[in-house]
């Protein structure tokens, strides 16, 4: 291995470099801690390991496949385009991967009741669904504005039993999900687990959640040869390996209306239990963003991306909404699949830097979900009444 | 000995506990906070604690996160926050006022650029709440540098190990969260309080105060059987929503009311 790219992070309390860390109110200290010793004690259990991979094979049916888009990159007329299908996974994205280790994780603590946050649904939908197959009491905080934009969602955590509770406050999308969240979870600390459903918030959450997705990057590493994937970790030190990023343009970064903290080089800043890159104003408040997909609407970024941006393994770029859209379409019409419109960013960066790359060259994109959620959004946008 | 300390221990000697009122600065309108806080004064405040307006309130419940949402619909920034302060202090040098809030507003103007200015203002204690001591080595240096006690919490969830760290980084007081919630939250069971505070204060050189869920004359008087210090918050931002409308008397009113009921507390 290149020495220039051997990684271990994060430091004992979390941080990657200057981000990450634990900042949160003191009544939730203990149970980080308590959540950081079970977590390591686990995944040095091998019953609690075989459990986990056994879920993975016969509930989410993993590994996912790697698929060819060979239609799709002839098109383009570049590099070779190769999908990573979490879309196929049991509940339609990536997410399930991560809640299936932490119910279980729950279940090892005693936990009986578990929160979730979501934006776009497909966390919640993947935290009823552990709850609803281990057991456990299940509430969803959602944004009002993403109840709105991801009904489909909304009835399907309610089928499996969760209970969604509409949050009203500030942008009344993901970022204010988490602070209903944190306030639920501070209050019934003692009897609920939070299931956080990315690669961020306070320690021991970002290393937590990257090794419960860490199974994407491994199968792939596997299934193919020198590719990249959305979740990075597993390529971090393989050399000859580009890792791009890619967040929510909106309406384009110079528009101020977007979410791409790292993309617009947002200074750093503490929300949500981390330190990390955060979109704000000049007196520190959290500013409103906007993206067509409800589940890149967030200000801020996980501690591991803004630590790879910094150490210049990883580079980010922003794609615009409509830029999104159109690849939504082009892989619906030229594959044959509904992307989500979040993994539709990723897949619009493929298609933009396809073209300027030799054909023997490849791309892997991590197709991290499925788009049903989004056919009323998308049907929207079109003017069509369904 | 810096403003609160002296505060704190004038009243230790005179058998007697802090009135610590909370109010979210510019929270109907930034107009008005300074007129609040010397009405705050009158009703008995011995120490005031100002909280600085932010976007995620994370740690607060409904109350609270709206009078945030006031002040923020004014514009109200930290620097603002400060101005208040240097007004309120033109006309009362004795109070001590300790700023209450997140550590982003804190963080994006730089800890040493807000010491200096909160000094100047005439600031004496900062609590961020998001800031546990694990994070706050920095911070909490550069306060006591420049005079500024920095204020941490403690849960009902604390461990003796976290009590000892925050014993090392802490001065002024600590802020015992009395349960398990959000600001605003359910009634306090007094006590579950007064167990887990003779463990806090058998560890602690510093005094003690109390918040979350005190709203009357006589859960203070409860508290202050325990404690050295009562917080009122969210009953007080509950008056403030109530309207402008005499106001500034109400709020007298009202902690002039706790502040008898806390010194008729048998200790």
């Amino acid at each position: 291995m290149n020495d220039k790219l051997r990684y271990n992070q994060p430091d004992a309390r979390g941080h990657f470099g200057q981000h990450g860390g634990i900042y949160v109110a003191e009544t939730l200290m203990a149970a980080l801690d308590e959540l950081r010793v079970e977590y390591e004690k686990a995944i040095a259990d091998p019953d609690f390991m075989a459990e986990y991979r056994y879920e993975l094979a016969h509930y989410v049916g993993r590994p996912s496949p790697v698929y060819h888009a060979k239609r799709w990159s002839e098109l383009l007329g570049g590099a070779q385009i190769y999908l990573k299908r979490e879309d196929l996974n049991h509940t339609g994205a990536h997410k399930v991967n991560n809640t299936i280790g932490q119910a279980l994780l729950a279940r090892r603590m005693g936990k009986k009741r578990v929160i979730a946050e979501t934006g776009a649904g497909q966390h919640g939908v993947a935290s009823a669904t552990v709850a609803a197959r281990y057991g456990l009491e299940c509430v969803v905080y959602m944004g009002a504005e993403d109840v709105a934009r991801q009904s489909p969602n909304v009835y399907r955590m309610k089928l499996l039993g969760a209970t969604v509770v509409p949050v009203t406050s500030g942008s009344k999308t993901l970022k204010d999900a988490m602070n209903e969240a944190m306030r639920d979870w501070v209050t019934n600390v003692d009897s609920t687990y939070y299931i956080i459903g990315t690669c961020a918030g306070p320690h021991p959450y970002p290393t937590l959640v990257r090794d419960f997705q860490c199974v994407i990057g491994e199968e792939a590493k596997v299934q193919m040869q020198d590719m990249i994937g959305r979740h990075f970790h597993p390529y971090v030190e393989v050399p000859g390996v580009r890792l791009i990023g890619v967040e929510a343009g909106g309406h384009g970064v110079e528009t101020g209306q977007h979410a791409a903290p790292l993309t617009t080089n947002a200074k750093v800043g503490v929300l949500h239990g981390q330190r990390s890159y955060l979109m704000q104003d000049a007196n520190g408040q959290i500013v409103e963003t906007h993206s067509v997909s409800a589940g890149l609407d967030y200000p801020g970024v996980g501690p591991e991306h803004s630590y790879l941006k910094d150490i210049g393994r990883a580079e980010y770029v922003a794609i615009n909404d409509d830029e999104a859209l159109k690849a939504f379409h082009d892989l619906c019409r030229f594959e044959g699949i509904i992307p989500a419109l979040e993994s539709s960013h990723a897949l619009a960066h493929a298609a933009k830097i396809a073209p300027t790359m030799a054909k023997d060259q490849v791309l892997l994109v991590n197709l991290s979900g499925r788009g049903d959620k989004d056919i009323p959004t998308i049907a929207k946008l079109d003017g069509i009444q369904l | 000995m810096s403003r609160i300390q002296k505060t704190l221990a004038a009243l230790k000697a005179d058998c007697r506990q802090a009135l610590i009122p909370f109010i979210t600065a510019g929270d109907p309108r930034p107009g008005l906070t300074v007129e609040l806080m010397h009405a705050l004064v009158k009703g008995g405040a011995d120490v005031i604690e100002l909280g600085v307006p932010f976007s995620d309130p994370m740690a607060d419940g409904p109350v609270i996160q709206r009078a945030s949402e006031r002040a923020l619909a004014h514009g109200v920034s930290l620097r603002d926050v400060l101005g208040m302060v240097a007004e309120f202090r033109k006309t009362d040098a004795g109070t001590p006022v300790v700023l209450m809030g997140y550590a982003n507003p804190v963080e994006a103007m730089g800890y040493q650029v807000f010491a200096q200015a909160a000094v100047a203002a005439g600031v004496d204690g900062v609590l961020t709440v998001d800031l546990p001591p694990e994070e706050a080595e920095e911070c909490a240096a550069t306060f006591k540098r420049h005079g500024i006690d920095p204020i941490f919490l403690l849960a009902p969830t604390t461990p003796v190990s976290r009590i000892q760290a925050v014993e090392r980084l802490a001065s002024g007081y600590v802020y015992y969260v009395s349960l398990k919630g959000v600001t605003g939250a359910a009634t306090l069971d007094v006590a579950s309080v007064a167990a887990k505070l003779a463990e806090l204060q058998s560890y602690l050189s510093v005094p003690v105060g109390v918040g979350f869920g005190i709203r009357d004359p006589e859960s203070a008087r409860a508290v202050a059987a325990v404690a050295d210090a009562v917080v009122i918050g969210s009953r007080l931002v509950q008056e403030v929503e109530a309207g402008e409308a005499g106001l500034a008397a109400r709020l007298t009113e009202f902690l002039a009311s706790v502040r008898a009921a806390m010194d008729t507390a048998r200790r």
